[in-house]
């Protein structure tokens, strides 16, 4: 009795069952179509566009003439620095955070901060950088008041992200350091550190990735739109990839969109190398670990 | 089941072990030992004496503190927040609950070996030599070296791993990744060895060769193990302490725990009426 009355749902769930994976299969195809259709609208306007000259070129009033070299290197540049300042300081509050500090209100506070730090606009960033490092600091618009600024910005991530890796190591691989007689500290460098080094290196890359997009705080800050030469040091002026493609969008010629269109290509190749360098460092060092 | 047991007075339950020539000198000695999780109390008023060069076991059911009250004789429970403990544990007569004690030197003299094996993932090697190295006991390399093959050799397992010291110690099996643990505890020659029911993931003939070795290494050590395993307790302890619902029922040599219990309780869990 119970066996009959149950058939005619199970046709009914399976249904379901089936509707929701197709609703699930059809967001992810208009996701990558969304996706697909930028991407080749770009390579169409912009490939006839990028020759070595164009990578190696300055700016010019010339659509045809100008390059990219200054907004490529300054981009590497303040990715390099951003990278410098807030690698170092996000893992080393994520260990304490994680590792040292006890529970308690006040870090239950600067839990909750960090969190909400990590969803701030980012011109936030760049008005803070603008009275922090510029002004305050005397940093002027240079490369090095560009990167605190993105080191600002990314170091929530990094810290939350690091927290994450750190939380999924397991405890039995701290307790069997801690009953061989190790210290805290050697147990975190030794054991948990190199453990969660993949999840880590996942968390600053999508960190980094997401500063080397970013424009609006670095025009905050004030780096120049138009820039003929390569940074020469952390005191130079500089400009970046998507200020130098901001710049180029907005002119009327259709010769600079297409410009434009070449530097989305310039920066999505330069985004791709460092995912390719994490995914590359982290599968060597699992492998050494493993 | 009731739960009003009454309890033995202490004094007539703990003797000294009947096996060996003459009594063994007390290695551990707990005095009024209570332990809480948060609020929860897991221990209460524990008082036992674990004597040296002999092996004690602990039995009991689930949850009946066995294992916390292991944890609590290297202070392995610190680490966990929220934890309490009242009362005294003695190693050679100091309090190692006494304020101001180096906690870490003293997970150097009372060694662990974990349920679950947890070799760090790094090579055969360098899981031994990681003890050594952090508590600065290697001389030199050659130092190590010895060390690392000696402490394989006392884990019975240098034969099978002598060809393949620098590859990754997760490849080994889980018997073989148990005896690597104790190797790399015994690496930094603790006085007492704590194993928590170190063979309860193991098939039969890896847990015969771990109860083989805790056999041989009762020489030199103090060993402590947990065990779910009542046969298990029987065949490689001297002594055996019987706990129900965080208080220490029962404690006596383990023929006399297992053939001729003092208490009704004790007699009903070795003889499997509960548990």
């Amino acid at each position: 009795m119970t066996v009959t009355r149950a058939a005619p749902t199970q046709p009914l769930r399976q249904v379901g069952d089936r509707a929701l994976q197709s609703l699930g299969l059809l967001a992810l195809l208009l996701a990558l179509a969304t996706l697909f259709a930028l991407l080749a609208d770009v390579f169409v306007d912009g490939w006839d566009r990028l020759s070595w000259g164009f990578l190696t070129g300055y700016p010019s009033r010339r659509a045809e003439n100008a390059g990219i070299l200054p907004a490529l290197v300054g981009s590497v540049y303040v990715i390099g620095l951003t990278a410098l300042i807030a690698v170092p300081l996000g893992i080393a509050a994520a260990v304490h955070l994680e590792e040292y500090a006890r529970e308690s209100r006040v870090s239950r506070i600067i839990e909750i901060n960090i969190a909400n730090l990590a969803g701030v606009p980012s011109i936030i960033y760049g008005l803070l950088g603008l009275g922090l490092f510029v002004r305050t600091m005397g940093m002027g618009r240079s490369v090095l008041a560009g990167a605190a600024t993105l080191g600002l910005l990314v170091l929530p991530v990094v810290i939350l992200s690091t927290r994450e890796a750190l939380r999924a190591v397991p405890k039995s691989l701290r307790e069997g350091s801690y009953a061989l007689g190790a210290t805290k500290w050697q147990t975190t460098w030794h054991q948990v550190l190199p453990s969660a080094f993949p999840g880590i290196l996942t968390g600053l890359i999508l960190a980094l990735s997401r500063a080397i997009g970013e424009t609006a705080p670095l025009i905050t800050i004030g780096a120049l739109t138009y820039v003929p030469f390569v940074p020469d040091g952390v005191w130079s002026p500089f400009t970046v990839l998507p200020i130098q493609i901001f710049n180029w969008v907005s002119r009327p010629q259709a010769a600079f969109a297409r410009n434009a269109a070449a530097g989305i290509i310039v920066l999505l190749l330069l985004l791709l190398a460092m995912n390719a360098l994490a995914v590359f460092l982290r599968d060597r060092y699992q492998k050494r670990a493993a | 089941m009731s739960t009003d047991i009454r309890m033995a007075p202490l004094s007539d339950i703990v003797r000294p072990s009947d096996r060996g020539s003459g009594p063994a000198p007390t290695k551990i000695a707990v005095k009024g030992l209570d332990f809480h999780y948060g609020s929860k109390r897991a221990l209460e008023n524990i008082s036992v004496d674990i004597p040296a060069n002999l092996v004690t076991a602990f039995i009991g059911p689930s949850g009946c503190g066995k294992s916390t009250f292991l944890r609590t004789l290297n202070r392995m429970n610190d680490i966990i927040p929220g934890t309490r403990v009242k009362g005294q544990v003695l190693i050679d007569g100091h309090d190692i609950y006494r304020p101001g004690t180096d906690v870490v030197a003293l997970r150097r003299r009372v060694g662990m070996v974990f349920q679950k094996s947890n070799p760090f993932p790094k090579s055969i090697f360098e899981n031994v030599a990681y003890g050594l190295r952090v508590n600065g006991l290697a001389r030199n390399r050659a130092h190590l070296q010895a060390r690392v093959e000696e402490s394989l050799k006392a884990a019975a397992i240098w034969d099978e791993v002598k060809d393949r010291l620098h590859e990754s110690a997760l490849a080994l099996s889980g018997g073989q990744q148990q005896r690597l643990c104790i190797a790399r505890a015994l690496a930094i020659e603790p006085e007492i060895l704590l194993m928590d029911e170190p063979a309860s993931a193991l098939d039969p003939i890896a847990t015969q060769r771990i109860e083989e070795l805790i056999y041989h290494l009762k020489a030199t050590y103090t060993i402590v193990i947990v065990t779910h395993n009542m046969q298990q307790a029987a065949r490689v302890s001297d002594q055996t302490a019987f706990f129900w619902l965080g208080r220490l029922v029962e404690f006596g040599p383990t023929d006399k725990i297992f053939t001729n219990p003092a208490e009704k309780l004790t007699e009903d869990y070795v003889t499997g009426r509960f548990g």
